[in-house]
Formats: structure tokens, sequence, C-alpha cells
């Protein structure tokens, strides 16, 4: 088989055979994370069984089929897979020329969702519904044009070698081109995700070395401007409750209180061990709304138990190590910003979607990387691993 | 390679990189931390928290136990009644939440769909009656009041009635064989209130909300092993309440049976005998009131005198006992216990007393005996007798001579008691009494007087001793109201209240000559006579009465006897005992009672009797009659019913007669008998745990002429004195109308009827 090949890596190395090439030094499997690639695998697997407990009983949902959410949970996590590999495939370096083209594109698709294209799922607009049973979150996808667009920017001049840090005019203009999605994705109204794109933006600035004023000016907006939200009378009672009935499900019973709550007990009731996979009371009982999706981590904390819903934790625990690695291992400042974006939206979703389950952060409908059930979340963050493993490879622009 | 810049690798940014690194593994260990305080720390509270959250229990009620007589024929019983019940789980299935299967079952059952769907609603603040109180997850009646036919129909089409059942479901009911009515000793059944059942929640058999438990008689005093336990199916349900499996099920447990020592057909006969006697009454005349007789309420008991067992108990005024049956209504609960009911709740034999009369003078004789008086003592029988500058006088001032104490107890001599009891009297210190022996009052005690007996029925009355003791309690309860009432010279009650002030605390030679005829305060019940002839029947045992024989176990695998208890023993020598059972058998024969014993077979079946009437301020005589064979003890007792023998005599004799088949000829035929000996065993079970019970008939008596009439006119008997009604509430009467003490100060009656 190796003699027919007429394919080559290297015109000037012997030729080898697929698999020698494959596991020889220099090849792209070799060089590759993998801690962090079976990480996100393992993440996704066992959602796919997070999901599959959470609906198998969900008739209204599944219409009968029990395996339809298992099922397209796998799908997406197998597109989201094909999707790294393009992208390790086109690399980072390459996509940086492409910036502008997914900026422009991400952003007219999130003013589509404006129109009477956009549809309106679990109280977001923020779906264009494809037809067929898909429908995608163009939200989703502006993340990574957000982050890998503020990387262009701030990494432009420093990585041309004119300056060593990003300046304030760069700042300023990274700061601008992040706000035109993330103003859209406010009118949506979709406010987990501008929360995302905030903690991008900053993850991004930190990364890049930009001038501390900068990060420490955008955080005591952030802080002054919740404050006057809060005081200013601008929000009614009902969303400031709704807001703050993570810490006192009583402010709103029926609602947020009453998924909190329920959350809560699905997860304390699952000890040590946990219930055993299919066996959680709450879970069967549908106690728990949403709990394929922004809940999912719910199902692992009831059914698994400690152990399990630990696991997962160390599982994200070990990607952002990883992301941190590459992030710091990478020559280029571009690929530097690109991991802290990354990093940044990894660690503060999952940190707001497992902490609002656990009852520590308000409710946000936000998913959990690789294992809430959702196909733009998971595509998007697919496509954030293969930008890691891309700044690892370190590959040159593709001719 | 060369063509990459170093630029991500300036000192600022690794430091920026690392603190990003610092502050993502903060929180991870933050979630980490929050993690093992939810379900390490508090699991345990959170288990408990989603096990409130998705299992429900359903609750089926266990059947209850029947009290069966002691030949197995039930006296209570469970009928079944079709119960049609709706599923709210299931009819919340339907597409319309269950709309038009209600409407259906509506059209079916002749009801309005409006009010059958209201039935089903829950209740809450805001929703008016009708709606269901209960769980949710319980089969919420619709109606109990099903006709087979229409149980039938809704069964049939199951598919057209999902959610819907029609089950026969057991109500409580007292079938009253051969006419048994014993309402007062089965008692009935009450829902229970709040308090109990927060009260049993912690016990290993809780109460339901929705139980009903035994509220009086038998149905109280065995509630805990007639109950059963509830069954409990756990459901696991979801967020919106459908059931999603089950959880486990602990099926209920039947309550267990009562064997009684009740033979149905003696008790039937014994209630309508007295009722008969009461009925009698009323149409006679009394010459003293100048009116017919009242009669207003009566008891009779009848007693296995080797046992104590309770034969047939019955009181009078009665009332049905199913009434009880699904709730009562609350017009027939106010008939039962308003004032004109004259109170048929009330169990007149363990909850009516009154003064005994001349049925006490077995006590005088046993503490005359027992004090050392001869038997043969020669006492002067005189027509009256002065003490204290008082005349006492016999019964229409007869006079026997010198007499043995038989003789008095035969003819029921007052003066010979009361030349005793004053000679005692003085004995132990006249009115500064010197560690009295107190003989009469010691031996009622020994007659288990003034206690209560140990019934198995609940809220027995103890009946009284007008002791030393009793009188300086009594004395120091009213003395500030008889001083401040009472008045040298005035008025009748202000004279006996002047009286009672300065001395009320004393036995005075009156109080002692009107004890030991058993007038006075002198208060007992007809459950506490029949223990004390019982006992001079079977030579001196008391027994704890009893009515509950045996409690089988639904299954019939388990039979717990209840044995009977010795409550104690006669003061008597058995020289004594038999020396009152000679006086006793003479009063059949020669004596108080021998009128109405006319042809009696004394030599087969000998009888024994005393006669009382004692009298009650301000109203008719109670009739009392004591009477024994060697096997049972029968005790009559009549309030505003004349004389003893007069009122109860043919009542009793026609009860002893069914028990041991005495023919009008006076032949004995054990055959024709309903019970000419007691019952020793205990009915048969069947392999299924049923109990066998015989198609009994109700006792008819052989054909034989018209009964003569009793007539009050022939009744040798008279007393004087005053006292006690069989009103429960007696032993506290107000200082008006108590005490002997008043009778010794205004003198006997001018006219004094009759006594025994």
């Amino acid at each position: 088989m190796a003699g027919t090949s007429g394919f080559s890596v290297s015109g000037y190395g012997p030729r080898r055979s697929a698999w020698a090439r494959m596991a020889a030094r220099d090849s792209i499997l070799r060089k590759l994370d993998w801690p962090l690639l079976l990480s996100a695998i393992t993440l996704s697997l066992i959602g796919s069984l997070l999901v599959y407990s959470a609906t198998r009983n969900r008739n209204s949902l599944t219409h009968g089929d029990q395996y339809y959410f298992f099922i397209r949970h796998l799908m997406n996590a197998g597109i989201g897979l094909a999707l790294m590999i393009a992208v390790i495939w086109l690399g980072h370096r390459t996509l940086r020329g492409a910036v502008p083209i997914l900026y422009g594109l991400s952003v007219l698709l999130m003013l589509a969702v404006l129109t009477p294209l956009g549809s309106t799922i679990n109280g977001a607009h923020s779906w264009i519904v494809i037809g067929g049973g898909f429908s995608v979150q163009p939200s989703e996808f502006a993340k990574i044009t957000i982050l890998l667009g503020m990387a262009m920017i701030l990494a432009s001049r420093v990585d041309a070698g004119d300056t060593e840090h990003p300046d304030h005019r760069t700042v300023a203009k990274a700061l601008g081109l992040a706000l035109v999605p993330m103003v859209v994705v406010m009118l949506m109204p979709d406010l987990g995700s501008v929360m995302v794109m905030a903690v991008i933006v900053l993850g991004c600035l930190m990364a890049s070395g930009a001038p501390k004023r900068w990060i420490l000016g955008l955080i005591g907006a952030g802080v002054v401007g919740a404050v006057a939200v809060a005081s200013l009378g601008i929000l009614d009672q009902y969303q400031l409750n709704r807001f703050a009935a993570f810490a006192n499900p009583s402010l709103d019973p029926a609602g947020v209180g009453y998924n909190t709550n329920q959350a809560r007990i699905a997860i304390g009731s699952g000890g040590l061990l946990g219930k055993g996979l299919f066996h959680g009371t709450q879970t069967t009982g549908q106690f728990v709304p949403e709990q394929q999706t922004d809940f999912v981590f719910t199902v692992a904390g009831e059914e698994l138990g400690f152990v399990g819903a630990g696991f997962i934790l160390l599982l994200l625990g070990i990607v952002l190590w990883r992301a941190c690695r590459i992030a710091r291992e990478t020559s280029e400042l571009y690929g530097t910003v690109v991991a802290g974006g990354i990093i940044a939206w990894f660690a503060f979703q999952s940190f707001e979607n497992i902490g609002m389950t656990l009852g520590i952060m308000p409710v946000a409908g936000l998913p959990l990387p690789f294992v809430s059930y959702g196909g733009s979340s998971m595509f998007a963050v697919w496509i954030a691993v293969g930008l890691l493993q891309s700044i690892r490879l370190q590959r040159p622009i593709a001719a | 390679m060369s063509n990459i810049p170093e630029t991500g690798r300036t000192p600022r940014v690794k430091i920026r990189v690392i603190t990003i690194q610092v502050l993502v593994f903060s929180l991870l260990l933050t979630l980490g931390g929050r993690l093992w305080y939810l379900q390490i720390r508090n699991g345990q509270q959170y288990t408990q928290e989603a096990n409130n959250n998705h299992v429900q229990q359903v609750v089926k009620p266990a059947v209850r136990g029947s009290i069966v007589d002691d030949r197995g024929v039930p006296l209570a019983d469970n009928a079944t009644r079709l119960v049609v019940s709706a599923n709210r789980t299931a009819l919340l299935k339907q597409p319309d939440d269950g709309k038009a299967v209600l409407t259906r079952l509506a059209g079916i059952l002749g009801l309005n769909a409006a009010d059958v769907m209201d039935r089903v609603r829950l209740c809450d603040a805001k929703t008016p009656q009708p709606c269901w109180n209960g769980s949710p997850y319980q089969p919420i009646p619709i109606t109990d009041k099903a006709t087979t036919k229409q149980a039938l129909q809704i069964m049939e089409q199951r598919e057209d009635y999902p959610g819907i059942t029609a089950e026969p479901t057991a109500v409580r009911s007292y079938p009253g064989p051969v006419g048994v009515n014993a309402a007062q000793v089965l008692g009935y059944l009450g829902p229970v209130t709040d308090k109990e059942v927060a009260a049993s929640e912690k016990t290993d058999n809780p109460l339901l909300r929705s139980d009903n438990v035994g509220r009086a008689g038998l149905e109280s005093e065995y509630d805990q092993q007639l109950r059963g336990k509830s069954g409990v199916t756990r459901y696991e349900v979801d967020n919106l309440g459908r059931v999603i499996g089950k959880a486990g099920a602990t099926p209920s447990q039947p309550g267990s049976n009562l064997v009684t020592s009740i033979d149905s057909r003696v008790q039937a006969l014994t209630e309508k005998e007295l009722a008969q006697a009461m009925k009698n009454l009323r149409k006679q005349f009394d010459p003293v009131s100048g009116e017919n007789f009242k009669a207003d309420s009566g008891a009779a008991v009848v007693m296995d005198v080797h046992t104590g067992r309770v034969i047939a108990m019955a009181s009078n005024p009665t009332y049905n006992p199913n009434v009880w049956t699904g709730g009562i209504s609350s017009a027939d609960y106010k008939n039962l216990t308003d004032k004109k009911s004259n109170y048929p709740l009330l169990n007149r034999a363990t909850q009516g007393q009154s003064a005994p009369g001349s049925t006490f003078k077995v006590i005088s004789t046993s503490a005359a005996l027992d004090a050392g008086y001869p038997e043969d003592g020669g006492y002067p029988c005189t027509s009256s007798m002065n003490v204290g500058g008082r005349t006492f006088k016999n019964y229409e001032s007869e006079s026997f001579g010198d007499i043995s104490l038989a003789k008095a107890l035969e003819v029921s001599c007052d003066t010979v008691f009361y030349g005793i009891a004053y000679d005692q009297w003085k004995k132990d210190g006249g009115i500064h009494p010197k560690n009295p022996k107190d003989w009469f009052f010691k031996t009622a005690h020994q007659f288990g007087l003034g206690k209560k007996t140990g019934i198995d029925l609940p809220n027995e009355v103890a009946g009284r001793v007008p002791d030393r003791q009793w009188k300086q309690d009594y004395w120091d309860a009213n003395k500030a109201s008889w001083c401040k009432n009472g008045k040298k010279g005035g008025s009748y009650v202000e004279q006996i209240e002047y009286e009672n002030c300065k001395d009320g605390y004393q036995v005075r030679p009156g109080d002692s000559l009107n004890y030991a005829i058993g007038q006075g305060d002198t208060l007992l019940t007809p459950i506490q006579e029949a223990v004390m002839y019982s006992a001079i029947a079977n030579g001196g045992t008391m027994y704890e009465p009893s009515i509950g024989k045996a409690v089988l176990s639904a299954d019939g695998k388990h039979v717990t006897p209840i044995k009977p208890k010795v409550a104690g023993h006669l003061p008597d020598s058995k020289k004594s005992i038999s020396y009152i059972n000679k006086a006793l058998a003479g009063v059949v024969t020669s004596g108080t009672a021998a009128w109405q014993f006319g042809g009696w077979p004394q030599d087969k079946i000998t009888l024994h009797a005393k006669t009382g009437t004692a009298e009650v301020a301000g109203k008719q005589t109670t009739s009392w009659l004591a009477t024994y064979t060697k096997d049972y003890a029968v005790i009559m007792t009549i309030s505003q019913g004349g004389t003893g023998s007069g009122g109860s005599g043919p009542a009793v004799r026609k009860i002893y007669e069914a028990m041991y088949g005495i023919g009008a000829d006076g032949k004995v035929n054990p055959k024709a008998g309903i019970l000419p000996k007691p019952l020793t065993s205990l009915p048969k079970i069947g392999s299924d745990g049923s109990i066998d019970a015989p198609k009994l008939k109700p006792y008819s008596p052989p054909k034989k002429k018209e009964p003569v009439d009793p007539n009050a006119s022939a009744d040798p008997n008279a007393t004087a004195n005053p006292n006690a009604s069989p009103d429960p509430n007696a032993s506290g009467q107000p200082a008006g109308t108590g005490g002997g003490t008043q009778q010794v100060a205004a003198g006997p009656p001018a006219t004094l009827p009759r006594r025994d």
C-alpha cells in the first residue's frame, strides 16, 4: 500500500507507510495535544450519556424516539471533531487571513436573527431555524470570530515587530470590533452570551499584554454598570428577584427559584457515588427543567455522584490546563491571544453553568462546553479545540 | 521556523497567561468545593428532599375486624357498598383532563356532571366545597351508593372510563342478629381528630386522616386489635405528579376479630324483657307518686358466675347503632345527645349508678357475721326503731318478732339491720369515733364497691361508699356553700344546710342506719352488683368482668384468649357464704321474691334472689333485682320502676326460663334452653380464618297461658330513704338532694310505700 502512494510530506524523506508516517516523530498526530483532545472527546461522550438520561422519558421533546437526543449529541460531537480537523488542516494562521470575512459573516448571521428569520427558543431570541429539525445559534460562532478578530488586531503590530505590546489605539480598535456583535446579541436579548463575550474580550486583552488600565477600566465599568442597572430601577423588581433567586430560591419560587432548588436537590442527593446512571429520581421524574442543555450537570451530580461530577470537573480542568500551556508556549502573540480568549470563554462558561446548578451563580442560559446538548455550541467549542491544536502545531500558513 | 517571532513569550504576556491560569483553577476549585459541600456534607438532607419530591403514598385502609358473639355470630361487621372512585392521575392523562369521562360517568350514575367534576378537583384556599381534600394520588370517591348495574356498566366498558373504578368497599355495620341491639356494648366509630393523628404518627400503626376509630364500647376498648394496619403503596411520580413507577407496597393487614362472651339470643331476650318490663311499669299506677311509673331507664346484666364473663348486657333507652354507619347525620346526632333523648348513648349497666336499696343487705349481713354477730341471734324485727329522737320504720310497719339474719334477709327486715348498725356505730365511738372498726364500710370495700370493676368497656363509673373519708371530703367541698345558705329554723333545705354546715363531716347514727339498708349516699352500678352476686354464687371469688373472650387474627391462625381475671375475694368465710346462699334461696321460695317465682323448679335449678327498692329524692323508687343460680347471675334495675320484685321479677324469670329451657309447667328441658350451661369453647374457625357462625333463631317461649300481670299491691316491701338515680353525674350531687343526713333531719316521710 505504501508503495502505491505517490504522496509524501517531504520530498527529501524516505517513503514511509501511512502508519509509520502517522507515528513518526514529526507527524501531526504525534504533535497533537492528546490530553486536550482525549479530555474533550471524553466530555462529549459523557455528555451524550447524560443527555440521553435526561431525555429518554421526555416524550414531548423526543416525540417517542428515546435515542433522538443521544444520537444527535453524538452526531454533533462527530461534526465538531470534523470541524476541529478542518481547522487543524487549515491552520490558525490561514484563518487569520480570513478573519474579516468570518467576522462579517457572523455579524450578518446575527443580524438575520433580528429579522423575521430569527426564532425564539427557550426564551432566547437567538436562533435561526434552518429546517429539518436543525437550527443555528449564530452567537456561538460570534464568540470565535470575536476572539479571532481581537487577536488579529491586537497582535498585528506586535507580531510585525512594531511594538512590544498593543497600544491604546489598537486596544480601542479591538474593543470596537468586539462591541458590534455584542450589541447585536444584547438586542436579541441574550445576556448570557453577552457576558461570555465580555469575558472573552477580557481574556484576549489580558493575554495580549494590553495596558493594565484597559483591563481594570473594563472590569470597573462592568461593576459600575451592574450597580447602576440594579439601583437606578432600570430593571423591574421581578427581574432582580429572578437574578438573585439562585442564592434565595424563595424570591422566585415558581421560576428560577424552582429550577435552582430542584437542581440543588438533584445534585445533593447524588452523594458520593450517585444513584447510578439512569436511576436518578430527580432526572427520571423530570423535576429539573432544561436538563439536557443548561442543567445537564445535575444529571451527572445525581446519577454519578461526587465522583462522576468531580471527574467532569477534572476533565474540564485538563482542557483548560492544556489550553493555558498552549497559550504559554506558543511563540507569536496572535496564538497567545486566541488561546487566552478560548481559555476565558471555556472557563467562564463552565464556571457559570456548573455554578448555577450548584446555586453559587445566577441562572443564565449557557451550555456546558462539550457536555450540554446543542449543535452550535458543540461546533463552536470543537472549532476552538481545533484552533488550540493548530496553535500548538505552529503550522505555517498553508500555501 | 525562523519566520515566527517570539512575540507571544514576552515576560508581561507570560505573567498575564499565568494569572489567567491561576484564576481559572481557582474557579474550578470553587466548583469542586461547592460540589463537596452539597453532595458529601449535605447529601443526606438532599436525599431526603429528593425522596419527598418523587414518592407519593396511596393508602388502602385495613378491613376492620368483626365483633362476634360466643358462637361466632357477628354483632359488628363490615357491610359492602359499591363505591365509584376516580383516579386523578389517570384522568389527567386524558387529552381533555378527563372531562368527557366524568360527564359520561355522571350520566350513568344520574349525577350532575358539574358536581362530579367539582368533587375531583383539589381543595385549596380558593376552591369552595365540594373538593377533594385528600392526597391527589388517592382514588377519589364519587358515590358510595352505586347500584350493581351501574358498577357493571362502568367495569364492562373499561376503555370508556379510564381511571374510574367501581369497587365494593367495607363500611361498618351492626347486623343485629336475632334482634340484638347491644348498641352501648358495641359502641361506634367516629372520625379521628387531628390530635390523634399527630399523636399516632410516631407509633408503628399511624392513623390516617380518613380513618375512623372506636369511640365507645367494645369498638373503642379493642380499637387497636380491630383496626388492623393500613396498606401503603408508594408510587414514584414525576414533576407533574404523573405516576412513573411503583416504589414498593406494604399490603394492608386486616384487623383481628373479637370473640365476645355475649350470647346473641340471651342478649336479644334480655333487651326485650327489660324493655317489656319498663313498658309494663309505665302502665302501672304508683300510689306513692300518684301517677304511673315513669320507668325512664334501666339496665340488665347476665353474667357467667364462674368467670365474670358478661353473657348479656342491656341498657335502656337505646338506639340503632347503624346510624353511625358512613358518618352520622347531624340530626341523628342531635337526637342521641339531646336532653329529651334521655341519653341512649350511656351504658346504664356500667355508667349508671344508684343506691342499691336492700340488695345491699348481703353486705350488711356479711359485715355483721364478720363482726361476730351470731347467725341466729334472735334479732328483733320490730315495726320501727327510735334512734336519736327519730323514728326509723320498717316497711308498712311490719314486724316479724325475733328472727335470724337469714330470715332478716329473706323478708328484708330493715329494723334488724338498723339495730346491728346502730350497735356497731356506738361501739365505734358514735359521734366521736375512737379507732373505729367500721365493719360495714370495710365490708362494702371488700365487696368491690366504690371502685371500678375493670370491665373491658370504656368510661365505667366507680360508684360510691359513703365512708368517713368520703363524708369528710364531701363536707370540705361543700361546707362553704352550706354555711352560707343554711339557716337555723329556715326552710326545709335551709335547715338541712344549716345542720350539714355544723357537723356534715360526721357519720351520724341516722347515716349508719340508712347505709346498712343500702340507702343514703351509697351508689353502685349494675355491673358491680353482678360481680358481687356472682362472687357469692361461686363461693367467694370476684372476677374482673369481661366481654372480650378472645382475639382472633384475621387469618384465624393466632388466637389470643382473654382469660378471666380474679379481682379479689369476698371477706366471708365459706360458712357465711353458704349461710347467705341459703337465705337468698329462701327469698325465692318464701321471701320478698316468692310471689314472682311460683312454680319455679327450685329443686332442679336453685335460684337465689335479693330484691331492692331504693328511694330517690324527688323521683319514684329505683327497682333492683339481683339473682343467681350456680352458673349465672342476672341483675336488673329500672329507674323509677317501683319495687325490685314487681318491676323486674317477671322479666328476670323469663330470662332464666329461656336459658335453662324451663317450660310453663316448670319442667326443665335443657335441649330447649338457649344456654343451659355457659359456653367455654370458642367458635369454630374456618381454614380461611373466617368464623363459622350458626344460623340462630330468636328464642320463642313454649306456648303457655298468659302470665299473671304483676300487681303492685301484692308487693310486700317498703323502705324509707332517699337518693340517687342512674345518672352518671350523680356523684356530684348538689347539697340539696344528697345524703342520709337530710333523711335523719327530716325524719321519714309520712307514707312510705314499699321496699325490699
